[in-house]
């Protein structure tokens, strides 16, 4: 059996992630240059929006990875309490500004595609202003973690937050069916399927992906940063070429 | 593409909405990479540099 705990440690994690990252990069900018194709020379013009809906293919995947990110950190905010692992922290702080990102260009594009649609940039609706109250937890959590210096209570006191904040996420997600709201229901939805057109679907499932392996690449970029940082007394870090150079 | 780049551009009147959407998302996922790789950079200069102070003050 492989053994998880092994890449627990961060001496482990350190060329993995690297080479994890290496990977995502590639397949990212592959899936980027295919899935913006897509979006502007395979996808039709809507019917009813024009070309307007094409801010679709950023704005859901970019809402999609600003929950998912999210809920990756709390997991990694629970196993770091339970275990006490100091790898899950760096994970947390890792994916932290990726998923404020993610969640400040749904918003972006959430008030650049509602302005023509519904007449408004903002308008205080449930679904808008939980994705609003996820960006601060966001930054909260960012804040929070720059402003106690020891790392093990910062660690501690950034994941309580994550895990309390959890809530939010089922809120944003049902936000649409629970409140009337102005922002449509989900378009595609596990029970029901889709309601969009095959190629529309592909090419917004097609940027979901390249959303993903961007924002794996990238934290994982992050977290060997955020390890050396952490570990920068520790034998195998003087050791590592980039290091001894 | 039937009608050239001008009407490509003109995204059907959406412009400004289509571009600063795709724009915005462009720019910040060009920006975060650098801030990255800017990270890494001083996070390994810092380091080696304290190894270094380290070595001599042994030696």
């Amino acid at each position: 059996m492989v053994n998880i705990f092994k890449f627990s440690s961060p001496a482990t994690f350190y060329p993995l992630a690297g080479k994890i990252a290496r990977v995502s990069t590639w397949i990212a900018v592959l899936l980027l240059a295919v899935g913006l194709y897509m979006s502007f020379f395979v996808a039709p013009t809507d019917y009813k929006q024009g070309e307007g809906y094409r801010i679709i293919f950023i704005h859901v995947p970019a809402a999609w990875m600003s929950m998912f990110i999210y809920v990756v950190m709390a997991f990694w905010a629970g196993v770091g309490l339970v275990f006490n692992t100091r790898l899950s922290a760096m994970m947390a702080q890792a994916l932290a500004p990726t998923g404020a990102i993610m969640t400040f260009i749904a918003l972006w594009t959430g008030a650049f595609w509602g302005k023509p649609m519904w007449g408004a940039w903002w308008v205080w609706d449930a679904r808008l202003t939980s994705e609003l109250i996820l960006f601060f937890l966001y930054i909260g959590f960012i804040a929070l973690q720059g402003a106690i210096d020891d790392n093990r209570r910062a660690d501690r006191a950034g994941a309580v937050l994550l895990l309390v904040g959890v809530v939010n996420i089922p809120i944003i997600y049902f936000s649409v069916k629970w409140w009337n709201t102005l922002h449509q229901g989900a378009s595609v939805s596990i029970k029901n399927g889709s309601s969009m057109s095959t190629i529309m679907l592909q090419t917004m499932l097609i940027m979901t992906f390249a959303f993903w392996a961007y924002s794996i690449a990238v934290s994982l970029y992050r977290v060997r940063s955020i390890i050396l940082e952490r570990e920068k007394d520790a034998r195998w870090v003087s050791e590592l070429p980039e290091i001894r150079r | 593409m039937k009608g050239g780049l001008s009407e490509f551009f003109a995204m059907g009147g959406y412009a400004l909405y289509v571009w600063g959407s795709f724009g915005v998302t462009a720019l910040l996922m060009v920006v975060e990479p650098i801030m990255v790789r800017q990270r890494r950079k001083a996070a390994i200069s810092r380091i080696s540099r304290l190894i270094r102070l380290k070595s001599e003050q042994k030696s």
